[in-house]
């Protein structure tokens, strides 16, 4: 593991990061805007960065709906004065879980092969996707996209 | 993957860590890895090693808890016994469980992070600093610096914190007690000694609910009490000097029930409208000029949905991951980040989107914020979820 993290440190430097604002057209629910930014133009495809978009924000719909279940968890933890949350995930917290797994596996088999990172957006305050670009040092003997690639596969 | 989660985690939970190998050019890390708590730049305070959260001033809190235990324990100790022999043993029990939940959840509601959004990191400022600068303001001296969105078909404008170097989401403002902005801004209550905000509103509010029964319950049983007392014509001041302590109790309760149960009227009247304090207070959505359409666009205009999705709502987790540690590479990145060009030389590099870095002297601080790289899987998965809790 740590191996492939000191290759990813060595061989491939940060060409820029590309921010991925929120879209708050449908209020203070987490939403990211699915504008292509012009940045990644020739690194990805935009269907596929459309579509890893449209699938964060549905899970985070997903993980904000007020419905009957977010109800029901309400209403119990103010029957416990909240100290079911000591001994229960809330369904946010597993909705995170589910979109920290989406997000390494888009990583793994979209992004870093092509160059790119996502970092999940609760590590930066859920204001923003980033993406971290590397640049494509084609010219070099090992291209840090096949690194990072063969780096992956390996675990 | 949770092997490999299991993996990732050890190095930087290890007490005496010595962290993986590193380049050379890293001479500045720390010998112990410190929790994100611990280099938190609003002013806030920690305890339990980052599990609890209070504001740096704690304002009047430890008044509002001892006038609550205070008026409690003199009420079970001086007038329950004679209620209850007079009347009925569910007095206590009433007492005692608008007792437990006032002061559960005044704690919750100190002790919450209130929804504190953390501070954009120097990348993110830097691209929204090249936004606004592209953004075509001819004039050359800064602009204020808004952002209009149109939320449900209405226009709101989002303001750039300059102490956060972001663009506040809607309805989050900037507290200046606590140097923080925070999600669903309510107010920052001395009371409490925290903000109230999207975290802990709810707390706030079955505080201030219980508390006024509470007050109004206690005032009601010695009323009663001093009633009963004072029964066949042996006068009020008999009954108060046989029981001197419920004078005390009477008083307070008296003062304080009005202004606490005119505070849940009025946070009644928020939650039924889906507002919080401070957008009633500025009038954001009064409808100052005569527009029909300036009406509150959070709002389901429906009491019973803005009620359950205020209250009932899921509860979000807490961003700032106090109790995550600090990647190393961060500190070593804000110490290089001092060595490079100031700002704008770098973000222009940054818009070129470097296709010769080598050449440029700060590729040094394009490649330092690779920190990421170990940062997102690593912290991913090092976050504890207990700390997401409070």
């Amino acid at each position: 593991m740590f191996h492939n993290l000191q290759e990813l440190r060595q061989s491939p430097s940060l060409a820029t990061k590309v921010f991925i604002q929120r879209d708050y057209s449908e209020g203070t629910v987490c939403r990211f805007q699915i504008k292509f930014p012009s940045e990644l133009g020739s690194r990805i495809e935009r269907t596929l960065f459309e579509d890893t978009v449209k699938t964060l924000n549905t899970y985070y719909a997903e993980a904000e709906k007020v419905g009957g279940q977010s109800y029901m968890e309400g209403c119990l933890a103010c029957a416990t004065a909240y100290f079911i949350f000591l001994c229960m995930e809330t369904r946010y917290e597993k909705v995170l879980k589910k979109i920290s797994g989406y997000i390494q596996e888009q990583n793994e088999k979209i992004y870093a092969p092509r160059g790119l990172l996502l970092t999940d957006p609760v590590e930066r305050g859920m204001r923003v996707i980033e993406v971290s670009v590397f640049e494509d040092r084609g010219s070099s003997g090992s291209s840090p996209s096949s690194n990072v690639s063969s780096g992956i596969s390996q675990r | 993957m949770n092997n490999c989660e299991y993996q990732q985690i050890e190095p930087l939970s290890l007490p005496n860590p010595t962290p993986p190998p590193r380049p050379a050019a890293v001479e500045e890390e720390e010998e112990k890895a410190r929790r994100k708590w611990e280099v938190f730049p609003g002013k806030n305070r920690f305890y339990c090693d980052g599990r609890f959260i209070v504001a740096q001033q704690s304002g009047v809190l430890p008044l509002t808890l001892g006038l609550i235990l205070v008026t409690t324990v003199l009420f079970f100790v001086f007038d329950c016994p004679f209620l209850v022999k007079h009347l009925t043993v569910f007095i206590p029990a009433i007492g005692g469980v608008l007792f437990v939940f006032a002061v559960i959840s005044l704690l919750q509601t100190s002790f919450t992070d209130p929804g504190i959004l953390p501070r954009a990191t120097p990348d993110e400022a830097a691209y929204i600093e090249k936004q606004i600068d592209n953004s075509g303001s001819s004039t050359y001296q800064p602009p204020p610096r808004t952002k209009e969105v149109v939320i449900n078909q209405q226009v709101v404008k989002l303001k750039y914190c300059f102490t956060c170097k972001m663009f506040r989401p809607p309805r989050t403002s900037h507290c200046s007690l606590c140097d923080n902005c925070v999600e669903r801004f309510d107010h920052h209550c001395p009371w409490v000694g925290n903000c109230v905000g999207k975290r802990n509103y709810r707390f706030f509010y079955t505080f201030i609910v219980s508390l006024s029964f509470l007050t109004a319950f206690i005032f009601g049983c010695v009323a009663t009490h001093l009633a009963l007392r004072a029964q066949g014509g042996r006068g009020l001041i008999f009954a108060l000097q046989e029981s001197p302590a419920s004078a005390v109790e009477l008083v307070i309760c008296f003062l304080s029930v009005w202004s606490i149960l005119g505070l849940s009227g009025f946070h009644t009247y928020l939650v039924a409208s889906n507002l919080t304090t401070n957008e009633d207070i500025k009038g954001s959505w009064s409808g100052k000029s005569e527009a029909e359409d300036t009406g509150n666009p959070y709002s389901y205009n429906n009491i019973l949905t803005n009620c359950c999705s205020v209250l009932c709502g899921p509860m979000p987790p807490s961003l700032i991951d106090r109790r995550g540690f600090v990647p190393v590479e961060q500190s070593s990145q804000t110490v290089s980040m001092e060595m490079v060009l100031p700002m704008p030389a770098a973000k222009e590099i940054k818009v070129v989107g470097g296709p010769t870095p080598s050449q440029l002297p700060p590729s040094r601080a394009l490649q330092v914020p690779s920190s990421p790289l170990p940062a997102t899987p690593l912290s991913l998965t090092g976050r504890p979820q207990f700390s997401c809790l409070f």
